[in-house]
């Protein structure tokens, strides 16, 4: 009744492979983004931005990045973590040795540099596939962590191995280090996941994106119908490279501000942002937010309604926390296998036929 | 919903926010994870204390105490989480138990203006207070146990140890890594060899490390570790039968817990101390009578006396005599968080203040300063006894490598400095 797309008509091609080809989609696009962009950041407080948007933003870059790699190229990859951490220290570098620099460029470049990584790494994939793919990209987590720790190049000769983040302004803005506003924190993080999913979405339909798919399908059929495989996964590796990067580099500047590579990057890492691209939806970018919003905000609430108002132990609620996380997970996985973001999809056929479903 | 939800509780915990009748400590505590053998006797200490001073003087100065806990399970994304969620609420000192989370609170509670006090952890070169205006490592540092360790070397060997091997088993983490400069120095200094293995977190698996320490045959071994990795660093030493006497931990190394699992073969194994062992203090009667017999014990209640017990019941009675400081300086009962940095760093340890809360010969005597937010930084060596399972001290709070350690902090301070463009300074 209220959810229909009776009247909405296409007329050229560019309108019917659009984004959101309903309407209604459309306007509920737009008013995010407008509430995200215009309104948000005039209520954002300290707590909101650092304990539950910024970890939200971030996580949903990381969760774009390795939905591209795994969800749409069927390559197995647990490896997220060490490439955050090649953001995190690439980005620590940049801002150490370029303070005067705009943190925008340092972001986007450490990005470039755990893309380039990412594809060094990617290479086995080339031989190998699926499980062996898997260990291959678990070493490239472990080595990626080991380094960071053994070469105090990359921490700048610091006693305790940590890097912390110095405060950097864009425009005159400040935007890491304890002075930041939580607004400035918050939009910078929002620009960067806005436009990380709309350059995900538009790869993702085209041709870059469709000989991805056709690898994740069947590789030797699309290498028969004329897809390069070399240069489908390497471009897949390095496009999840990428965004995995920025996530790390923001997930250090901005979100903590202080790091230790074996703590913060570690293979627990790797596997949380897993989670968060297959409960959300493989190969979908709407599953990708779905996915990392579950994650980040249950523990949270969680907390909330368990500590604050409910006054149980904080220990309980820690551990109970742990059982709700995981039968949850293991519910969403048996009710619905392909994620929120078919979840989503089914709500929104049942409610086009909705009150009349015959 | 969820959203919905968590604005729904916010709301709440908002409405019923900032109590500002109250002295309000957070507990930034973890009972849970791979830490929790370490966090939970020193969080049961903490809350017990400030249990004991509500219900037997009614608070401190007349103002009654709250405390907020927040689990952290040693993670510093939930470290963030939880210093957000209790900073709105009138939080006077932070406390976080985790060197972690201590580098990401630095310079947010400079911003803040809420002093954080890391005993015996945290950044080492804290402890100039000229830079470091609102952390506080008194009454010592990494670096005075990693000298502490070095003496208590010499002492067993006549004050020479060139050539001796020394291995140190750390937990590859900021707080591993922080005695090792100075570790490094001190090798210099007196000649000794040293080899430093690392240990990954959580720290389960030291097999590789032990199967090296086996093969080069230090003479002494000294470990930084933590949680579950203590308990297993043991385990490993008694299995190749290395000497435990030969074994010192640092003083986070040094519980119950960490012992206790190895049973006899633990016997000897030594731990650095930063204040005494075991519960024959007469602050326990009243524990005992106002805490534990009511029935308002924390946690399970079975850590009482226990060595990292006594760790937080002090950690507790510093922040509430650095209370009473900043009472008298402000004349006021109800202080802010600005007052309460201006207690700590006017804060003034004697034995007779020690012997009047019931803690006598508890903790060394030392006074806080602008210049120096780091005490004293004495250090004894306790033992472990197996059959009696009882921790001993082996000797008094003695001084540390004071030439080299002041030189080590001025230049790690100024390094920071530096970095975020402070200009030292005490006003």
């Amino acid at each position: 009744m209220f959810y229909r797309e009776a009247g909405d008509f296409k007329t050229s091609y560019k309108q019917d492979s659009q984004t959101f080809p309903i309407k209604i989609d459309r306007l509920g696009y737009y008013v995010t983004l407008a509430i995200a962009f215009l309104v948000v950041p005039f209520f954002i407080n300290d707590y909101w931005a650092n304990a539950i948007l910024l970890p939200f933003l971030i996580y949903a870059i990381a969760a774009i990045g390795l939905n591209i790699l795994v969800g749409y190229a069927g390559q197995v990859s647990l490896g997220t973590g060490g490439f955050m951490a090649v953001g995190a220290y690439a980005c620590y570098k940049l801002m150490t040795s370029m303070p005067d620099v705009s943190m925008f460029v340092h972001v986007v470049l450490a990005g470039c540099i755990t893309a380039v990584t990412c594809i060094v790494f990617g290479l086995p994939s080339l031989r190998i596939k699926g499980f062996y793919l898997a260990v291959a990209t678990l070493a490239a987590q472990f080595f990626l962590v080991w380094l960071f720790n053994r070469v105090p190049w990359f921490y700048n000769y610091s006693a305790s191995g940590q890097i912390s983040s110095p405060e950097r302004e864009v425009f005159g803005i400040i935007i890491t280090g304890p002075s930041a506003s939580a607004s400035a924190t918050y939009l910078f993080s929002l620009i960067f996941l806005t436009v990380s999913a709309l350059i995900a979405r538009n790869l993702t339909r085209g041709t870059l994106g469709r000989s991805w798919m056709a690898i994740r399908d069947m590789d030797i059929a699309a290498e028969i119908i004329g897809v390069n495989p070399m240069k489908a996964k390497l471009t897949a590796f390095g496009v999840s490279g990428f965004f995995i990067g920025i996530s790390g580099a923001l997930f250090f500047s901005v979100y903590l501000g202080a790091v230790e590579v074996g703590e913060a990057f570690g293979p627990s890492k790797s596997f949380l942002v897993l989670f968060m691209v297959i409960i959300g939806g493989l190969g979908s970018i709407f599953g990708s937010f779905a996915g990392a919003a579950f994650l980040v905000l249950l523990p949270v609430v969680l907390k909330v309604v368990g500590v604050d108002v409910m006054g149980w132990p904080t220990d309980i609620v820690a551990h109970f926390q742990l059982v709700i996380v995981g039968a949850l997970i293991i519910m969403f996985l048996i009710v619905e296998p392909h994620g929120l973001a078919q979840l989503w999809t089914v709500a929104k056929e049942k409610l086009r036929l909705w009150p009349f479903p015959h | 919903m969820k959203l919905k939800l968590t604005t729904l509780a916010l709301g709440a915990l908002m409405a019923a926010g900032p109590v500002m009748a109250d002295l309000v400590f957070p507990m930034l505590s973890y009972r849970t994870g791979p830490y929790a053998a370490s966090g939970i006797p020193f969080a049961d200490g903490y809350a017990d204390y400030f249990t004991l001073l509500n219900e037997r003087d009614g608070g401190i100065g007349g103002v009654p105490i709250k405390t907020l806990e927040c689990e952290t399970g040693y993670n510093t994304e939930k470290g963030v989480e939880c210093y957000e969620s209790t900073k709105g609420q009138g939080a006077l000192m932070y406390q976080p138990l985790s060197t972690g989370i201590t580098y990401q609170l630095i310079p947010k509670v400079a911003v803040d203006g809420i002093p954080m006090h890391t005993l015996g952890y945290g950044r080492t070169s804290a402890a100039n207070g000229e830079v470091f205006s609102n952390v506080f490592n008194y009454p010592a540092n990494y670096w005075n146990g990693a000298s502490g360790v070095v003496n208590h070397l010499l002492e067993l060997n006549d004050g020479d140890i060139a050539g001796k091997k020394v291995t140190l088993l750390y937990h590859n983490s900021a707080y591993g890594k922080e005695p090792i400069r100075t570790l490094e120095e001190l090798a210099v200094k007196h000649g000794f060899k040293l080899t430093a293995l690392a240990v990954d977190h959580p720290g389960q698996e030291q097999k590789s490390q032990w199967l090296q320490i086996r093969r080069e045959r230090p003479d002494y071994v000294a470990m930084w570790g933590w949680g579950v990795m203590n308990q297993v660093a043991v385990q490993e030493a008694a299995n190749i039968r290395f000497p435990m006497e030969n074994f010192i931990g640092v003083w986070w190394s040094g519980g119950e817990q960490d012992v206790l699992s190895a049973g006899d073969a633990a016997d000897g194994y030594k731990a650095l101390a930063i204040h005494g062992v075991g519960s024959d203090y007469p602050v326990y009667n009243h524990i005992q009578k106002y805490v534990v017999d009511a029935g308002k014990g924390a946690g399970a209640g079975d850590q009482v006396g226990t060595v990292f017990y006594n760790r937080g019941m002090y950690a507790a009675m510093l922040a509430a005599e650095a209370v009473k400081t900043a009472q008298a300086i402000h004349g006021t009962g109800d202080i802010t968080p600005a007052m309460m940095r201006d207690g700590m760093e006017a804060l003034e340890m004697t034995e007779a203040k020690m012997i009047d809360l019931g803690m006598p010969n508890f903790g060394p005597s030392f006074s806080v300063s602008c210049e120096n937010h780091g005490g004293p930084g004495l250090v004894a060596v306790s033992q472990w006894d197996a059959s009696s399972k009882t921790w001993s001290m082996i000797s008094d709070f003695k001084p540390t490598d004071a030439e080299i350690i002041n030189a080590l902090i001025a230049e790690d301070s100024a390094a920071y400095a530096a970095e975020n463009k402070i200009t030292p300074k005490c006003n």
